[in-house]
């Protein structure tokens, strides 16, 4: 099983790809900024202050999506005992981890003019504030376990720990009373954005993801390095 | 097809989920007192017995409700149901208005009157230009 997995032809791609991945999101967050910065209309209650959404909602979405596919791969390294499953888990966290700071971050500018605070103990923000912490543990085991058996087990049961609190802060916002509004953006009954202000928000979506996928591959293509250098070609 | 240390370790995450999720549910559930950031006004008028602590209260600014005089400014917390009376020394947000989300964090003086120290204006997850909303109003 996984024979698709083998390092060297993995290595190939990641060594050109990011490249073109780079190009690809200068273009793309360029057309973003664009439309949320400068096309995309003010917000008829909090005017200009609605364009820190463009940053904040993808950077959440991403970081919320990076944790469960981390999770979602070292199970499944943990299960069929597939190393490279950890590599990729490994490769991707830092940017989730970064983006999840930046969430946390442009609420907090963004709850200043609007809410009248920057920091509010309610059920949403606190649920973010946690992922953050079970990503810095993930990231920091890393470091700090020497042995490869250890790391493995060590970095799959926090992301099942930290698994559980995905689905609370999706919806913390319905589940109970919180400061941070519901979300806006449903797919099965009708979005409470204008399209106009949909668009630019897809758009930085988008430019968020190509970067953690920049990122991802540069991260992959350093630990496939590493394996080359101890000699080995395979996993 | 699979080996048996892989059923075997697959049977052991599922059940590691299982009891964190049960843990996680039944943790919240005795929580949840503390994990709402506020109480709406019908909350606080079925509240058995009238705390000394600092609470928040949350719901619409009642339309026409808003006074503002040299010191103080009072309004009326509502959820349709129920109404609460605010006094409050202080400025407000820039979004705090009538017709709209506000929480409000200070201490009850009875079941229908609030002492606010804090005032919170709640946005709702509605976004459009103003264009998209004078057309509504106009409806």
């Amino acid at each position: 099983m996984f024979k698709f997995f083998e390092p060297n032809k993995i290595f190939q791609i990641t060594s050109k790809a990011p490249r073109y991945v780079l190009i690809l999101f200068v273009i793309i967050l360029c057309i973003g900024l664009t439309e949320a910065l400068i096309l995309s209309p003010e917000d008829y209650k909090q005017s200009d202050a609605v364009r820190i959404m463009y940053v904040h909602v993808p950077a959440a979405w991403i970081s919320l999506g990076i944790f469960s596919s981390i999770t979602l791969l070292s199970i499944s390294g943990f299960i069929f005992k597939n190393k490279n499953f950890f590599l990729i888990s490994k490769s991707l966290a830092p940017s989730g981890f970064v983006f999840n700071i930046i969430a946390l971050v442009t609420g907090a500018i963004w709850g200043k003019p609007t809410w009248g605070t920057w920091w509010a103990w309610d059920a949403r923000i606190t649920s973010m504030l946690i992922l953050a912490l079970f990503y810095a543990m993930y990231l920091i085991s890393w470091r700090i376990f020497e042995s490869e058996e250890k790391v493995f087990k060590i970095t799959t049961f926090i992301t099942i720990l930290g698994i559980i609190n995905v689905p609370i802060i999706k919806y913390s916002v319905d589940w109970w009373n919180t400061l941070h509004q519901p979300a806006s953006i449903n797919i099965l009954s009708k979005s409470s954005i204008h399209s106009s202000m949909l668009f630019p928000l897809l758009i930085m979506t988008a430019a968020f993801a190509l970067f953690s996928l920049l990122i991802f591959l540069m991260k992959y293509n350093t630990e496939l390095i590493k394996i080359k250098n101890k000699g080995l070609d395979r996993l | 097809m699979y080996g048996r240390k892989v059923k075997l370790r697959f049977l052991f995450v599922v059940l590691v989920l299982i009891t964190l999720i049960l843990t996680a549910f039944l943790v919240l559930k005795s929580l949840e007192e503390n994990v709402v950031y506020f109480q709406s006004p019908s909350e606080i008028k079925a509240l058995s017995e009238l705390d000394k602590k600092k609470i928040r209260v949350g719901g619409m600014v009642k339309k026409n409700s808003i006074s503002v005089n040299s010191s103080e400014i009072n309004f009326i917390i509502t959820d349709f149901k129920n109404e609460i009376n605010v006094i409050y020394k202080g400025s407000v947000p820039n979004l705090f208005e009538e017709e709209k989300g506000v929480v409000a964090e200070g201490f009850l003086k009875d079941r229908n009157f609030f002492s606010a120290t804090k005032i919170l204006a709640k946005h709702d997850e509605n976004y459009m230009p103003p264009e998209v909303k004078e057309a509504l109003g106009e409806k």
